[in-house]
Protein backbone atom coordinates (compact mmCIF):
# COMPACT_ATOMS: atom_id res chain seq x y z
CA UNK A 1 0.00 0.00 0.00
CA UNK A 2 1.15 3.52 -0.75
CA UNK A 3 0.37 5.72 2.22
CA UNK A 4 0.51 9.38 1.18
CA UNK A 5 0.59 11.85 4.04
CA UNK A 6 0.04 15.33 2.71
CA UNK A 7 0.37 18.88 3.82
CA UNK A 8 -0.18 22.24 2.29
CA UNK A 9 1.97 25.29 2.81
CA UNK A 10 2.43 28.58 0.99
CA UNK A 11 4.34 26.98 -1.86
CA UNK A 12 2.05 24.08 -2.68
CA UNK A 13 0.80 20.66 -1.67
CA UNK A 14 3.39 18.05 -0.70
CA UNK A 15 3.38 14.42 0.29
CA UNK A 16 5.49 11.94 2.18
CA UNK A 17 4.85 8.47 0.84
CA UNK A 18 5.49 5.21 2.65
CA UNK A 19 5.32 2.10 0.52
CA UNK A 20 4.12 -0.41 3.12
CA UNK A 21 4.82 -3.27 0.72
CA UNK A 22 8.53 -2.42 0.90
CA UNK A 23 8.69 -1.36 4.54
CA UNK A 24 9.86 -4.17 6.80
CA UNK A 25 9.38 -2.22 10.02
CA UNK A 26 13.11 -1.96 10.76
CA UNK A 27 12.67 1.45 12.33
CA UNK A 28 15.73 3.17 10.82
CA UNK A 29 13.56 6.13 9.82
CA UNK A 30 12.37 6.61 13.40
CA UNK A 31 15.84 7.57 14.57
CA UNK A 32 16.83 9.35 11.38
CA UNK A 33 14.05 11.92 11.33
CA UNK A 34 15.05 14.99 13.35
CA UNK A 35 11.38 15.75 14.03
CA UNK A 36 10.41 12.17 15.06
CA UNK A 37 7.70 12.06 12.44
CA UNK A 38 7.74 8.26 12.07
CA UNK A 39 6.86 5.47 14.43
CA UNK A 40 6.85 1.72 13.87
CA UNK A 41 3.65 -0.05 14.81
CA UNK A 42 3.04 -3.79 15.11
CA UNK A 43 0.06 -3.67 12.82
CA UNK A 44 -0.73 -1.34 9.95
CA UNK A 45 -3.64 0.81 11.18
CA UNK A 46 -4.83 1.20 7.59
CA UNK A 47 -4.67 -2.51 6.88
CA UNK A 48 -5.80 -4.18 10.12
CA UNK A 49 -5.81 -7.72 8.77
CA UNK A 50 -2.14 -7.75 7.70
CA UNK A 51 -0.47 -7.91 11.14
CA UNK A 52 3.11 -7.09 10.26
CA UNK A 53 5.22 -4.27 11.71
CA UNK A 54 5.31 -1.18 9.54
CA UNK A 55 6.39 2.46 9.76
CA UNK A 56 3.66 5.10 9.79
CA UNK A 57 3.55 8.83 10.35
CA UNK A 58 2.68 9.23 14.02
CA UNK A 59 -0.94 10.21 14.61
CA UNK A 60 0.00 13.40 16.43
CA UNK A 61 2.29 14.44 13.56
CA UNK A 62 -0.10 13.86 10.66
CA UNK A 63 -1.77 17.22 11.06
CA UNK A 64 1.52 19.01 11.74
CA UNK A 65 3.69 17.91 8.82
CA UNK A 66 3.67 21.44 7.50
CA UNK A 67 5.81 22.46 10.46
CA UNK A 68 7.70 19.23 11.13
CA UNK A 69 8.93 18.67 7.59
CA UNK A 70 9.67 22.26 6.66
CA UNK A 71 13.27 22.30 8.06
CA UNK A 72 14.20 19.50 5.63
CA UNK A 73 12.40 20.96 2.65
CA UNK A 74 15.03 23.41 1.38
CA UNK A 75 17.56 20.58 1.50
CA UNK A 76 15.66 18.65 -1.14
CA UNK A 77 17.92 19.69 -4.00
CA UNK A 78 21.19 19.84 -2.05
CA UNK A 79 21.33 16.43 -0.42
CA UNK A 80 18.98 13.55 0.12
CA UNK A 81 16.64 13.71 3.07
CA UNK A 82 17.50 11.86 6.30
CA UNK A 83 14.43 9.63 6.25
CA UNK A 84 14.81 8.68 2.58
CA UNK A 85 18.53 8.06 3.14
CA UNK A 86 17.94 5.91 6.22
CA UNK A 87 15.41 3.63 4.56
CA UNK A 88 17.42 0.78 3.07
CA UNK A 89 14.30 -0.79 1.63
CA UNK A 90 13.53 2.37 -0.35
CA UNK A 91 10.05 2.61 1.09
CA UNK A 92 10.02 6.34 1.86
CA UNK A 93 9.72 9.01 -0.79
CA UNK A 94 8.85 12.70 -0.86
CA UNK A 95 7.08 14.80 -3.42
CA UNK A 96 9.14 17.96 -2.93
CA UNK B 1 -35.38 42.17 24.36
CA UNK B 2 -37.41 40.32 21.81
CA UNK B 3 -36.47 36.71 21.64
CA UNK B 4 -34.89 35.85 18.36
CA UNK B 5 -35.61 32.48 16.91
CA UNK B 6 -32.65 31.47 14.88
CA UNK B 7 -33.10 28.99 12.10
CA UNK B 8 -30.30 26.50 11.82
CA UNK B 9 -29.62 26.30 8.13
CA UNK B 10 -26.69 23.93 8.52
CA UNK B 11 -28.85 21.26 10.11
CA UNK B 12 -29.01 18.11 8.02
CA UNK B 13 -31.36 15.21 8.57
CA UNK B 14 -30.47 12.59 11.13
CA UNK B 15 -31.78 9.14 10.39
CA UNK B 16 -31.98 5.62 11.70
CA UNK B 17 -33.15 2.48 10.02
CA UNK B 18 -33.49 -1.23 10.67
CA UNK B 19 -34.04 -4.04 8.21
CA UNK B 20 -37.05 -6.08 9.43
CA UNK B 21 -36.08 -8.94 7.09
CA UNK B 22 -32.84 -9.67 8.93
CA UNK B 23 -33.31 -12.21 11.68
CA UNK B 24 -30.57 -11.18 14.05
CA UNK B 25 -31.53 -13.83 16.62
CA UNK B 26 -30.21 -16.51 14.29
CA UNK B 27 -27.01 -14.65 13.46
CA UNK B 28 -23.74 -16.13 14.60
CA UNK B 29 -21.98 -12.82 15.06
CA UNK B 30 -23.43 -9.41 15.75
CA UNK B 31 -20.81 -6.78 15.04
CA UNK B 32 -21.02 -3.05 15.38
CA UNK B 33 -19.02 -0.31 13.71
CA UNK B 34 -19.07 3.15 15.20
CA UNK B 35 -17.71 6.05 13.19
CA UNK B 36 -17.30 9.15 15.32
CA UNK B 37 -16.51 11.92 12.89
CA UNK B 38 -15.91 15.57 13.54
CA UNK B 39 -19.39 16.50 12.36
CA UNK B 40 -21.45 13.31 12.32
CA UNK B 41 -21.45 9.96 14.11
CA UNK B 42 -22.78 6.70 12.76
CA UNK B 43 -23.38 3.29 14.22
CA UNK B 44 -23.95 0.29 11.98
CA UNK B 45 -25.11 -3.03 13.39
CA UNK B 46 -24.37 -6.05 11.26
CA UNK B 47 -25.71 -9.56 11.60
CA UNK B 48 -23.23 -11.96 9.99
CA UNK B 49 -21.90 -9.26 7.69
CA UNK B 50 -25.26 -7.89 6.55
CA UNK B 51 -26.51 -4.48 7.62
CA UNK B 52 -29.25 -4.96 10.20
CA UNK B 53 -29.62 -1.42 11.51
CA UNK B 54 -27.90 1.92 11.48
CA UNK B 55 -28.11 5.33 13.07
CA UNK B 56 -26.65 8.55 11.72
CA UNK B 57 -26.55 11.67 13.86
CA UNK B 58 -24.55 14.80 14.68
CA UNK B 59 -21.48 14.54 16.87
CA UNK B 60 -21.84 17.87 18.59
CA UNK B 61 -19.47 18.90 21.31
CA UNK B 62 -19.82 15.73 23.31
CA UNK B 63 -17.55 13.25 21.54
CA UNK B 64 -17.48 10.39 24.10
CA UNK B 65 -21.22 10.32 24.44
CA UNK B 66 -21.87 10.62 20.73
CA UNK B 67 -20.65 7.05 20.24
CA UNK B 68 -23.16 5.87 22.84
CA UNK B 69 -25.90 8.08 21.38
CA UNK B 70 -25.34 6.83 17.85
CA UNK B 71 -25.54 3.22 19.03
CA UNK B 72 -28.71 3.85 21.03
CA UNK B 73 -30.16 5.65 18.00
CA UNK B 74 -29.43 2.62 15.80
CA UNK B 75 -30.85 0.21 18.41
CA UNK B 76 -34.02 2.34 18.73
CA UNK B 77 -35.65 0.73 15.71
CA UNK B 78 -34.78 -2.79 16.81
CA UNK B 79 -35.62 -5.16 19.65
CA UNK B 80 -31.96 -6.00 20.16
CA UNK B 81 -30.17 -5.30 23.41
CA UNK B 82 -26.67 -3.92 23.56
CA UNK B 83 -25.44 -7.01 25.41
CA UNK B 84 -26.00 -9.15 22.32
CA UNK B 85 -23.17 -7.39 20.45
CA UNK B 86 -20.19 -9.68 19.91
CA UNK B 87 -17.63 -7.20 18.68
CA UNK B 88 -17.51 -3.45 18.38
CA UNK B 89 -15.00 -1.39 16.41
CA UNK B 90 -14.54 2.35 16.64
CA UNK B 91 -13.35 4.42 13.71
CA UNK B 92 -13.12 8.01 12.56
CA UNK B 93 -11.69 11.15 14.04
CA UNK B 94 -13.01 10.31 17.52
CA UNK B 95 -12.31 6.56 17.41
CA UNK B 96 -10.38 6.69 20.69
CA UNK B 97 -13.52 8.10 22.26
CA UNK B 98 -15.59 4.97 21.84
CA UNK B 99 -15.25 3.60 25.39
CA UNK B 100 -17.05 0.31 24.77
CA UNK B 101 -15.23 -0.58 21.52
CA UNK B 102 -13.10 -3.73 21.45
CA UNK B 103 -10.59 -1.97 19.23
CA UNK B 104 -10.21 0.89 16.79
CA UNK B 105 -9.31 0.96 13.10
CA UNK B 106 -8.51 4.03 11.00
CA UNK B 107 -11.28 5.51 8.90
CA UNK B 108 -9.19 5.01 5.75
CA UNK B 109 -9.30 1.24 6.05
CA UNK B 110 -12.97 1.38 7.07
CA UNK B 111 -14.13 3.67 4.27
CA UNK B 112 -12.47 1.51 1.62
CA UNK B 113 -14.05 -1.63 3.11
CA UNK B 114 -17.40 0.10 3.54
CA UNK B 115 -17.44 1.51 -0.01
CA UNK B 116 -16.65 -1.97 -1.29
CA UNK B 117 -19.77 -3.16 0.54
CA UNK B 118 -22.26 -0.38 -0.17
CA UNK B 119 -21.19 0.30 -3.78
CA UNK B 120 -20.00 -3.18 -4.76
CA UNK B 121 -16.64 -4.86 -5.32
CA UNK B 122 -15.94 -3.06 -8.64
CA UNK B 123 -15.11 0.15 -6.75
CA UNK B 124 -11.40 1.05 -7.08
CA UNK B 125 -11.35 4.73 -6.16
CA UNK B 126 -13.06 5.97 -3.01
CA UNK B 127 -13.35 9.63 -2.22
CA UNK B 128 -14.40 10.35 1.32
CA UNK B 129 -15.36 13.95 1.89
CA UNK B 130 -16.17 14.15 5.53
CA UNK B 131 -16.82 16.89 8.00
CA UNK B 132 -13.26 18.04 8.37
CA UNK B 133 -10.99 16.39 5.85
CA UNK B 134 -10.83 14.72 2.48
CA UNK B 135 -9.35 11.32 1.79
CA UNK B 136 -8.73 9.81 -1.60
CA UNK B 137 -8.32 6.03 -1.47
CA UNK B 138 -7.62 3.34 -4.01
CA UNK B 139 -8.57 -0.19 -3.10
CA UNK B 140 -8.70 -3.67 -4.57
CA UNK B 141 -11.69 -5.92 -5.16
CA UNK B 142 -11.78 -6.91 -1.50
CA UNK B 143 -11.85 -3.33 -0.26
CA UNK B 144 -8.23 -3.47 0.88
CA UNK B 145 -6.46 -0.13 0.61
CA UNK B 146 -3.69 -0.06 -2.01
CA UNK B 147 -2.98 3.66 -2.07
CA UNK B 148 -4.37 6.49 -0.02
CA UNK B 149 -3.87 10.16 0.36
CA UNK B 150 -4.87 12.42 3.18
CA UNK B 151 -4.36 16.12 3.66
CA UNK B 152 -3.49 17.96 6.83
CA UNK B 153 -6.23 19.42 8.94
CA UNK B 154 -8.16 22.03 7.07
CA UNK B 155 -11.89 22.32 6.69
CA UNK B 156 -11.56 23.87 3.24
CA UNK B 157 -13.81 22.07 0.82
CA UNK B 158 -15.39 19.80 3.41
CA UNK B 159 -18.75 19.24 5.01
CA UNK B 160 -18.13 21.71 7.81
CA UNK B 161 -17.28 24.40 5.27
CA UNK B 162 -20.56 23.74 3.51
CA UNK B 163 -22.47 24.00 6.79
CA UNK B 164 -20.87 27.34 7.58
CA UNK B 165 -21.65 28.57 4.09
CA UNK B 166 -25.26 27.44 4.21
CA UNK B 167 -25.65 29.27 7.47
CA UNK B 168 -24.05 32.44 6.13
CA UNK B 169 -26.32 32.55 3.08
CA UNK B 170 -29.43 31.37 4.90
CA UNK B 171 -29.97 28.38 2.67
CA UNK B 172 -30.77 24.99 4.25
CA UNK B 173 -27.72 22.81 3.65
CA UNK B 174 -29.82 20.09 2.00
CA UNK B 175 -30.98 22.59 -0.66
CA UNK B 176 -27.55 23.95 -1.51
CA UNK B 177 -27.02 21.44 -4.33
CA UNK B 178 -30.26 22.19 -6.17
CA UNK B 179 -30.07 25.93 -5.69
CA UNK B 180 -26.49 26.09 -6.93
CA UNK B 181 -27.75 24.99 -10.36
CA UNK B 182 -30.51 27.62 -10.51
CA UNK B 183 -28.18 30.16 -12.08
CA UNK B 184 -28.27 31.85 -15.48
CA UNK B 185 -24.59 31.30 -16.09
CA UNK B 186 -22.10 29.18 -14.18
CA UNK B 187 -19.91 31.67 -12.27
CA UNK B 188 -16.16 31.34 -11.71
CA UNK B 189 -15.14 29.51 -8.57
CA UNK B 190 -14.42 31.60 -5.48
CA UNK B 191 -10.67 32.00 -5.22
CA UNK B 192 -10.32 30.13 -1.94
CA UNK B 193 -12.23 27.29 -0.33
CA UNK B 194 -10.83 28.29 3.05
CA UNK B 195 -13.97 28.72 5.11
CA UNK B 196 -12.90 32.03 6.59
CA UNK B 197 -11.68 33.55 3.33
CA UNK B 198 -14.60 32.20 1.35
CA UNK B 199 -17.00 33.72 3.83
CA UNK B 200 -15.55 37.18 3.41
CA UNK B 201 -15.35 36.70 -0.36
CA UNK B 202 -19.01 35.67 -0.39
CA UNK B 203 -20.15 38.77 1.45
CA UNK B 204 -18.15 40.80 -1.07
CA UNK B 205 -19.84 39.05 -3.99
CA UNK B 206 -23.29 39.57 -2.48
CA UNK B 207 -22.50 43.25 -2.12
CA UNK B 208 -21.51 43.33 -5.78
CA UNK B 209 -25.00 42.13 -6.60
CA UNK B 210 -24.51 38.40 -7.07
CA UNK B 211 -27.54 36.32 -6.19
CA UNK B 212 -27.33 33.78 -3.38
CA UNK B 213 -27.56 31.00 -5.95
CA UNK B 214 -24.61 32.44 -7.87
CA UNK B 215 -22.49 32.52 -4.73
CA UNK B 216 -23.48 28.95 -3.87
CA UNK B 217 -22.53 27.86 -7.38
CA UNK B 218 -19.16 29.60 -7.10
CA UNK B 219 -18.46 27.94 -3.77
CA UNK B 220 -19.57 24.47 -4.91
CA UNK B 221 -17.29 24.83 -7.93
CA UNK B 222 -14.35 25.84 -5.75
CA UNK B 223 -14.94 22.79 -3.53
CA UNK B 224 -15.14 20.47 -6.52
CA UNK B 225 -11.87 21.91 -7.87
CA UNK B 226 -10.11 21.46 -4.57
CA UNK B 227 -11.35 17.90 -4.20
CA UNK B 228 -10.28 17.16 -7.75
CA UNK B 229 -6.74 18.42 -7.13
CA UNK B 230 -6.34 15.72 -4.48
CA UNK B 231 -7.95 13.05 -6.63
CA UNK B 232 -5.75 13.96 -9.58
CA UNK B 233 -2.66 13.07 -7.62
CA UNK B 234 -3.78 9.59 -6.70
CA UNK B 235 -5.38 8.95 -10.10
CA UNK B 236 -8.93 7.80 -10.69
CA UNK B 237 -9.63 4.26 -11.82
CA UNK B 238 -13.19 3.07 -12.30
CA UNK B 239 -15.47 2.50 -10.57
CA UNK B 240 -15.40 5.79 -8.73
CA UNK B 241 -17.41 6.12 -5.53
CA UNK B 242 -17.94 8.90 -3.05
CA UNK B 243 -18.62 8.40 0.63
CA UNK B 244 -19.30 10.81 3.45
CA UNK B 245 -21.84 13.57 3.69
CA UNK B 246 -20.63 15.58 0.71
CA UNK B 247 -21.63 12.73 -1.61
CA UNK B 248 -25.21 13.91 -0.98
CA UNK B 249 -24.49 17.42 -2.21
CA UNK B 250 -25.35 17.45 -5.91
CA UNK B 251 -23.84 20.90 -6.31
CA UNK B 252 -20.38 19.53 -5.63
CA UNK B 253 -20.79 16.00 -7.03
CA UNK B 254 -22.26 17.10 -10.38
CA UNK B 255 -19.44 19.61 -10.83
CA UNK B 256 -16.78 17.10 -9.84
CA UNK B 257 -17.98 14.31 -12.16
CA UNK B 258 -17.13 16.11 -15.46
CA UNK B 259 -13.65 16.93 -14.10
CA UNK B 260 -13.06 13.30 -13.18
CA UNK B 261 -14.61 12.09 -16.42
CA UNK B 262 -16.27 9.14 -14.72
CA UNK B 263 -19.76 8.67 -13.38
CA UNK B 264 -19.96 8.40 -9.61
CA UNK B 265 -21.26 4.99 -8.52
CA UNK B 266 -24.77 4.92 -7.12
CA UNK B 267 -26.02 3.21 -4.02
CA UNK B 268 -29.26 2.70 -2.15
CA UNK B 269 -27.45 3.18 1.15
CA UNK B 270 -26.80 6.36 3.06
CA UNK B 271 -23.28 7.41 1.95
CA UNK B 272 -22.47 8.63 5.45
CA UNK B 273 -22.55 5.12 6.93
CA UNK B 274 -19.70 3.76 4.77
CA UNK B 275 -17.04 4.12 7.49
CA UNK B 276 -19.15 2.51 10.20
CA UNK B 277 -20.22 -0.26 7.82
CA UNK B 278 -16.56 -0.95 7.04
CA UNK B 279 -15.76 -1.09 10.74
CA UNK B 280 -18.58 -3.56 11.37
CA UNK B 281 -17.29 -5.70 8.48
CA UNK B 282 -13.79 -5.71 9.97
CA UNK B 283 -15.41 -6.78 13.23
CA UNK B 284 -17.08 -9.64 11.42
CA UNK B 285 -13.78 -10.66 9.79
CA UNK B 286 -12.04 -10.61 13.17
CA UNK B 287 -14.82 -12.68 14.75
CA UNK B 288 -14.46 -15.26 11.99
CA UNK B 289 -10.76 -15.41 12.78
CA UNK B 290 -11.67 -16.24 16.34
CA UNK B 291 -10.71 -12.88 17.75
CA UNK B 292 -14.15 -12.00 19.02
CA UNK B 293 -14.98 -12.21 22.68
Amino acid sequence: MLANYGYEDGSGVFFITIDTGRCDGCGACVGACPAQVFIVVDEDPHDPLREEPVAVVAADKVKKLKYECSPCKPAAKAASLPCVEACKAGAISHSW
Amino acid sequence: MAEEKKQEFWRWTESNWANPDVDWKRARFITVGIDVGSVSSQAVIMADGEIYAYGNMRTGSDSPNSARNALSFALEKTDMKEGRIDYCIGTGYGRVNVPFANRSITEIACHARGANFIYGPEVRTVLDVGGQDIKAIQCDEKGKVTNFLMNDKCAAGTGRGMEVFADLLGVPVTEVGDRSFQVDKEPDAVSSTCVVYAKSEATGLLRKGWSINDVLAAYCRAMAERIYSLLERIGVTPAFAMTGGMAKNKGVVNRLVPMVGLEAAKTMWDTQIAGAAGAALFGHALCLRGKGK
